[in-house]
Parts: structure tokens; C-alpha cells; sequence
């Protein structure tokens, strides 16, 4: 099109200056492959190393025993100490009962317990996909919009500086002792983490890549889908992996205040019977709740974000 | 094709560009009534001194800054809001971190809703013509320094841009790396033909890569002076840093910026 003509014009008035001596095609190794690096020799010479060579699944296999390994020692310290400490009766039975009547319980009452860590699962989970899409959201409008910024951040600040434990009973009066209050909770509280780290994340954009969008004709749904969001990506992350162990801690919160089932239940009744091997074990599902979805998270960061500078030196689904 | 601007008229017209930014405390001129007029075709080169609004003035023309007084036309057509027809390089590269070489080039043609089959073809001849073929896949943060440059540059060509503008493109690269891209940048606006303005701080490259060299003064930024370049349109780099008229031409301009240093 256009582009072509002017393509012509320039080589002509270049090959008619140089009187004609040199087309512009450039062959390597012809008279003017001096004045700059032809195709060929930067091939063969590139100035910086190769590649690094691709992560084979065994590769990855070792990194991720590697970064098992640390951990798992400490925990089984952990519960060899914990196991003495018990089985000698130095604390007494019924405030810390030993692994093994812990497992018993675990066992014996499995499908019960099963049941009632579903629940929690389901307001959990509920809880926080609810939170994360109200969050995004959120943060778009907050990066994008002055106004909604100045109208909205405020309240997402008051939000977050309500004590929820305090409001908790306030929303069983409302929505009765149904699974809604328990995710209501769990959204309300792990809302705010993934505001801030989207707004952050929206933010970082460089202004050069935004301007450079803006002369390549792009609409602004273009630029977010293609710069603004897969940047926002890494900040976003690490707020949803805040928001994903916080939205345990509210489902639980929900069920304390008035629940006939899940785990907060639970734990309420093994504390007034004084059932400390129910207690121990309802409290380990809690926490399995929470790592599982933390290392759910993590692996969706690993597959969405594998080029970001946090990932590149290998899956460390730890803290290692 | 047939409706192309190069023909006539002029590829970017600058008149009494003013450009004033207001702090709370007080009032500062970053361009002071600067008119230029750049013929299709042709590489103007500026050079000043730090903070002089060369930077500016190239956004000015892209319409990514509004002047405060003063007219840009760009391709015969006065410039309000962002301008599609120009390709811009920045002094960083400006790469998307998550894109390979090839994805991050073909950004441009995204952004633009192109011809899918059409771009990957032009991508790939940028990609030979600039010396990156074998590191299509590689992340920026794979590349050196010349390598994301030559990434930008292949970006800004995508879509055969009548104009390119570019502010100090290889500002940031080690010298041997820079006289490198400058033969290369050369090489290419002699195969496309393209309009190009290109901020320097370096005499040499100014000189080397320019058919004329503006020349500007410290804050206000005004233009002093305009230099053609007498040398052949064909340029080698070793032979040019060895030609009596590119020292005299870069005397003159070291002695003129200096000059104009010392003055304010």
C-alpha cells in the first residue's frame, strides 16, 4: 500500500544517490555487509549466550523434591516432639492427645468429618472466587477511573478496617445460619487483598507501553487484554494467595457464630465436650483446606506467570 | 499506493511549537516556538542538551502531548490525539516481559487488528533483516540489551510505518553495540525509505545517521541551527568516522552546543 510506494521511493532515491552502485537489497557479504552486522554473521555470532535449555518434567521432578525436602524434616521434628511430649503424659491427655489418638479419630470418624470439611470447602472456595472476580473488578475500576478511585477506595478501606469477627453475628441475624453468611464472610474478608494488589498490579503498567499503545490505534479493552492485564498478572497473584488462606479464616469465623455444620462447628462442639483428638483433628483438615487451595493458586501463578523474574529460578510450591 | 503522502508536501510540519508546564510553585517553557519542517524521506536528527524537550517535541508529534500553543501535521494532516501512522522506539526497549521476540514484534499487528498471515511474514523479514533469527521465542529478559532494541525497532516496522520516530533508541547500549545499531538503522531507512526522526545525544550518531542535523538549546528548548549533512546517502560507518566532512560537521556542532551551554 502505501508503504510499498514509499518503499520504492526511498530505495530509488538511495540507489539513485549512491549513483546506482548499490541496490538495497541487502546480500551478505557484498560490498555493504560493512556497514553493519549482515544476517549471516549475527546468526552464527549471536552476542549473548545460548538459551537456557528447557526444564524436562524430571528436571522438575528434583527441583520439587528439593524443595520438599527442608520442609518435611521440620514438620516430622515437629510431630516426633509432639508424640513425646504426649505419649509421656507430660501435658495431660485430654488437652493434647497424642498422633495417634489423633489419627483414631481421624479415622473412626471420617465420613462425619469428611462432610463437615466439604462444607467448609464449598464456602471457602465459594468465598473466594466470589472475592477475587468482586476484587478485580473492583481494582479496574479504581485504576481506570479517578472518580470511581476517589468514590470507591475509601470504602473498600472501611470495609477492610471493620472488625468481621464483630459483624459476623450481625449477618447470621440477616441471612440465618445458612451457608450465605459464612461466604459472605469469607468474600468480605478476602476482598481487600485482592483490590490492593490489583490496583498495584494495574498501576505498574509502563507509561511508555501505554503511550506506545496508543499510537498503535488500540482501544483501551485491546490495551487492558493485552498489556495492562497479563502485567497486573504477578502483583495479582500474590494478593489472591493472601486472599485464598484468608478466606478459610472466614468461612471458619461464619461457622463459630452460629452453624450446624463444617469444620467451625466442629471445632466448637470438640471444644465444649473437651474432645481434644476431634479438636486436633479438625484443626489439621482446616489447615489442609488452606494449603491445598494456597498450592492450587501457586500452580495457576506457575502456569500463568512462568516468564515473570519470582518464577524463573524454578516451581517452588514453598516458602523455600 | 497510489494516495501516498511521500510524493508531495511534507512529511511532518512543526510551527511555533510552545509547550509550558505549570507547577504550583512557578511556570516552566520546555519548548520555546520551534518550527521544522521534515521533507518524506528524510532522517532528521536532533541533538541537545539534556531536558532541552527533544523528547517532547517527538511526542508532540505523535499526539501523545498536547502543545500549549503552536501546530503539528503530520502527513499533511494536523495532529489531534495519538497518531497511527508512525512507528516509535523508545530509549528502553519497552518489551512485554510475558512475549517472545516474534509475539513481542507482533504486538503491533495485534493492537492493530492487521492481517494475521501478512504480519507473521513481515515479522519474519524483520526478523532476518535485523540479525535475530534463532531468537524468536526468547523472552526479553533473554536478550541483550542490542537484541531487545533490534526486538523494538523490528516492532515499530511492523506495519511499514511512512514515519518513525525515535527518542535516543540506543542511549543505553555500550558504544561498540550502538555503532552497530547505527549501521543497521542506516542500512534499513536506505531500504525503506521511511521518514525518520531520531533524539540523540551523540554528535556521532546525529552525524552519521542524519540528512540533517537540528540542533537545540537548554531549557527553553529552541532550535539554533540546522545542519545538512553533505555526505553520501550510502554510508559506511568506518569511512564516515574517517571523512574530513563528518569532523568538520561534528566540530561545528560540539562547539556550537558547547556555546550554547555556556550561555545559559
Amino acid at each position: 500500500m502505501t508503504e510499498n510506494s514509499l518503499d520504492t521511493a526511498g530505495r530509488q532515491a538511495a540507489a539513485d544517490e549512491a549513483s546506482g552502485a548499490q541496490a538495497a537489497a541487502p546480500t551478505p557479504g557484498a560490498p555493504h555487509a560493512v556497514d553493519g552486522r549482515s544476517p549471516s554473521t549475527v546468526v552464527k555470532a549471536p552476542p549473548d549466550g545460548a538459551r537456557p535449555p528447557r526444564r524436562t518434567l524430571g528436571r522438575r521432578a528434583v527441583t520439587f523434591a528439593d524443595s520438599l525436602w527442608r520442609p518435611a524434616l521440620v514438620l516430622a521434628v515437629f510431630f516426633a516432639a509432639w508424640w513425646f511430649v504426649a505419649a509421656r503424659e507430660y501435658v495431660p491427655n485430654y488437652l493434647v492427645p497424642t498422633p495417634g489418638q489423633v489419627w483414631e479419630t481421624m479415622t473412626t470418624q471420617w465420613s462425619e468429618l469428611a462432610r463437615h470439611t466439604l462444607v467448609t470447602l464449598y464456602e471457602t472456595v465459594l468465598g473466594f472466587v466470589l472475592a477475587a472476580a468482586l476484587g478485580l473488578v473492583t481494582a479496574v475500576a479504581i485504576a481506570y477511573s479517578r472518580t470511581l478511585d476517589k468514590a470507591l477506595y475509601p470504602i473498600v478501606l472501611f470495609a477492610q478496617v471493620i472488625p468481621k469477627i464483630a459483624i459476623a453475628p450481625l449477618l447470621v441475624v440477616w441471612f440465618g445460619l445458612g451457608l450465605t453468611p459464612k461466604i459472605i464472610l469469607a468474600v468480605l474478608i478476602a476482598f481487600f487483598p485482592v483490590v490492593i494488589s490489583g490496583v498495584a498490579g494495574l498501576r505498574s503498567t509502563d507509561p511508555e507501553l501505554l503511550d506506545l499503545a496508543a499510537t498503535m490505534g488500540a482501544g483501551p479493552w485491546r490495551t487492558f487484554r493485552k498489556i495492562r492485564f497479563p502485567n497486573a498478572l504477578p502483583h495479582l497473584m500474590a494478593g489472591l494467595k493472601v486472599a485464598v488462606t484468608l478466606a478459610v479464616v472466614g468461612a471458619v469465623v461464619g461457622e463459630f457464630v452460629g452453624a450446624s455444620e463444617g469444620l467451625g462447628y466442629v471445632l466448637l462442639l470438640a471444644n465444649g465436650n473437651l474432645d481434644a483428638p476431634l479438636l486436633f483433628a479438625d484443626l489439621i483438615l482446616m489447615s489442609a483446606i488452606g494449603i491445598v487451595l494456597f498450592v492450587l493458586v501457586e500452580i495457576a501463578e506457575a502456569l500463568l506467570i512462568p516468564w515473570h523474574a519470582s518464577r524463573r529460578a524454578g516451581v517452588s510450591l514453598t516458602t523455600s | 499506493m497510489t494516495t501516498a503522502p511521500a510524493a508531495t508536501g511534507t512529511a511532518i510540519g512543526m510551527s511555533g511549537l510552545t509547550v509550558r508546564f505549570t507547577t504550583r510553585r512557578s511556570q516552566t517553557t520546555a519548548l520555546d516556538d520551534v518550527s521544522l519542517d521534515i521533507e518524506p524521506g528524510e532522517f532528521v536528527t536532533i541533538v541537545g542538551p539534556s531536558g532541552c524537550g527533544k523528547s517532547t517535541l517527538l511526542k508532540i508529534v505523535a499526539g501523545l502531548v498536547k502543545p500549549t500553543s503552536g501546530d503539528v501535521s503530520l502527513l499533511e494532516r494536523p495532529v489531534r490525539g495519538p497518531q497511527k501512522e508512525i512507528g516509535f522506539v523508545f530509549q528502553k526497549a519497552a518489551l512485554l516481559e510475558w512475549r517472545g521476540a516474534r509475539a513481542n514484534i507482533l504486538l503491533q499487528a495485534e493492537m492493530r487488528g492487521m492481517d494475521r498471515a501478512q504480519a507473521a511474514r513481515r515479522a519474519d523479514e524483520l526478523i532476518e533483516m535485523t540479525g535475530l533469527t534463532g531468537f524468536e521465542k526468547a523472552l526479553p529478559h533473554e536478550l541483550s540489551g542490542g537484541m531487545q532494541q533490534r526486538v523494538a525497532l523490528c516492532r515499530a516496522l511492523l506495519h511499514s510505518p511512512p514515519v518513525l520516530l525515535m527518542d535516543e533508541p540506543f542511549g543505553a547500549l555500550d558504544a561498540l553495540t550502538r555503532e552497530q545499531m547505527n549501521a543497521e538503522l542506516h542500512r534499513i531507512w536506505r531500504e525503506t525509505g521511511t521518514t525518520v526522526v531520531l533524539v540523540t545525544h551523540s554528535i556521532a550518531e546525529a552525524v552519521f545517521l542524519g540528512t540533517r542535523v537540528v540542533v537545540m538549546s537548554p531549557r527553553p528548548g529552541r532550535i539554533i541551527r540546522t545542519f545538512p549533512v553533505e555526505l553520501p546517502a550510502h554510508r559506511d560507518y568506518a569511512q564516515v568516522m574517517s571523512d574530513p566532512r563528518f569532523d568538520r560537521l561534528a566540530t561545528d556542532l560540539r562547539g556550537l552546543l558547547g556555546s550554547a551551554a555556556a550561555n545559559h
